[in-house]
């Protein structure tokens, strides 16, 4: 495989998988890695999972841990409703994503990799199964594979309440005070990495920190995959290189050329205005405008939408997907969805919903045990300085034209009720 | 015998999956502990320097006082 060609992690075609020695033909080894951990630790690899954390020292704190059963977990659940990045690498080559935690559990000293697929997408499921039984057939070497199917929630994917899963069936997240903090499945420590993270784990073990930098920004190597949807011809996941421009980006997708807005990161993400279209996506120049790559999703919001509906409506699904453990977060997101939800229609009284809106943003954020709440103020102090005009004009009780045109521009998934919500 | 000196602080921090907003912390220690308006507490995040000795000993009965037992004093040495 050439070094400055795309694509790396979606060789091939999603939908159907490359088989094992098809994979093993494909991406063979082409230099003579010497220390994988090094290798890691020089391709400055950053976690796909949204929180952009560098691999390799997540790797070096597990490594450093004492006890000889280790634990290596590849988060596949894909809490975001919105993304597809993860089901579509799973359907194209799952073999990158063993190989990436094989390496892993090498690096750690683990003898046991746990997959974790949520149990709603069967399709992944099976992708991972067959993989699973044709490394078993063709007598690979290395850890001990194990798929498990969690239920799918928005923070069941949060890695604190993924073992928690794992330890008792409960996809709560855990109150963690220590920082670092090593998580424990029965006592065994556990390194936690998305997906994508893996498949690149597994590229950088074949050919090498090198090859792996060839391709993006320095302090973003490698490539990306993001999932464009909202206001474009066609939705897809897309493997790009961070440092291009979100123009570019979007170029792509055959998105809207002139959006109103782009929700980056996900639903716990940050808008950004539509002027900043020629911003390169990648974390460090997004950063000064309050935005991050996160879990490579972008949402484009056309004109004709309005983005206090949306935001309103996201914060909607996002208070109801709260695990209702922290009161901050049981309480303070649905008074905020409230909030926006008078906003949205816009009455009178709206100038205090807009007061309070804010005011509650400061009370909720940093409360809770996990970072679900800090997501959703995030969101919503995101969209109070990027449609600044139009909570203004819905606050003075004359509501945007895009709000009464009823267009949606984000998916949202159905409210289900509290009494419906799976966690085990 | 020499007078302890007290340098450096502490934080007392709120388990939120423990804490129910029985409210018991803001009436024992009003000095450190906020209410937002749904009863549950809000603590600063600066740490409290460890010489103010009114605010460690509202510190431990808040701690003490906690029915959820969500409470814990973290002391921090000086930077």
């Amino acid at each position: 495989m050439l070094a400055h060609e795309l694509p790396r992690l979606l060789f091939g075609t999603p939908g159907t998988p490359l088989t094992l020695a098809q994979h093993e033909a494909t991406f063979a080894p082409s230099v003579k890695v010497e220390s994988l951990f090094n290798e890691l630790a020089g391709s400055g690899l950053t976690g796909r999972g949204g929180a952009a954390f560098p691999t390799a020292r997540k790797a070096e704190l597990l490594r450093d841990q004492r006890g000889h059963h280790k634990v290596v977990v590849v988060n596949a659940m894909e809490g975001e409703p919105v993304s597809y990045k993860d089901s579509t690498l799973l359907s194209t080559n799952p073999h990158l994503v063993l190989d990436g935690a094989a390496i892993l559990a090498s690096i750690i000293g683990a003898k046991h990799v746990i997959v974790c697929v949520s149990r709603d997408n069967p399709t992944a499921v099976g992708h991972v199964q067959r993989a699973l039984d044709e490394r078993k057939r063709a007598g690979s070497r290395g850890p001990e594979f194990e798929l498990e199917t969690a239920p799918w929630r928005y923070v069941a994917g949060e890695e604190s309440a993924l073992v928690h899963w794992l330890n008792d069936n409960e996809s709560l997240p855990q109150y963690r005070p220590q920082r670092p903090n090593v998580l424990k499945i029965s006592q065994h420590s556990v390194l936690l990495d998305n997906v994508e993270t893996c498949a690149n784990v597994g590229l950088i073990g074949r050919f090498g920190a090198g090859w792996f930098r060839a391709l993006g920004t320095r302090t973003s190597p490698g490539s990306i995959l993001v999932t464009i949807t909202g206001a474009v011809e066609r939705p897809k996941v897309l493997e790009v290189v961070p440092g291009m421009t979100l123009r570019t980006v979007l170029s792509f997708a055959d998105a809207d050329p002139d959006p109103q807005a782009l929700l980056l990161g996900g639903y716990g993400g940050s808008w950004l205005d539509g002027a900043f279209l020629d911003t390169p996506y990648d974390n460090e120049s997004l950063a000064p405008l309050g935005a991050s790559v996160g879990a490579g999703i972008v949402v484009v919001l056309g004109r004709e939408g309005c983005g206090v509906v949306e935001t309103q409506r996201v914060v909607k699904w996002m208070a109801n997907e709260s695990a209702r453990q922290c009161g901050p977060c049981a309480f303070g997101l649905p008074a905020l969805s409230e909030d926006l939800a008078e906003l949205s229609t816009g009455s009178r009284t709206s100038t205090k919903a807009l007061q309070r809106l804010e005011q509650r943003c400061g009370v909720i954020e940093g409360r809770g045990a996990c970072h679900h709440p800090d997501g959703v103020v995030r969101l919503v102090r995101s969209a109070l300085h990027v449609f600044a005009e139009d909570f203004m004009s819905h606050a003075r009780g004359t509501p945007c034209l895009g709000s009464r045109a009823k267009k949606y521009f984000v998916a949202v998934p159905q409210l289900e009720h509290e009494h419906e919500l799976i966690w085990e | 015998m020499g007078v302890k000196r007290r340098t450096g602080g502490f934080y007392l921090r709120v388990n939120p999956i423990l804490c129910d907003g029985f409210g018991h912390c803001h009436e024992l220690a009003p000095e450190l502990v906020r209410m937002d308006e749904w009863g549950y507490p809000i603590i600063d995040k600066e740490p409290t320097p460890l010489s103010d000795l009114a605010a460690l000993e509202s510190a431990r009965y808040a701690v003490r006082g906690c029915p959820r037992q969500a409470l814990r004093i973290e002391r921090v040495s000086e930077t």
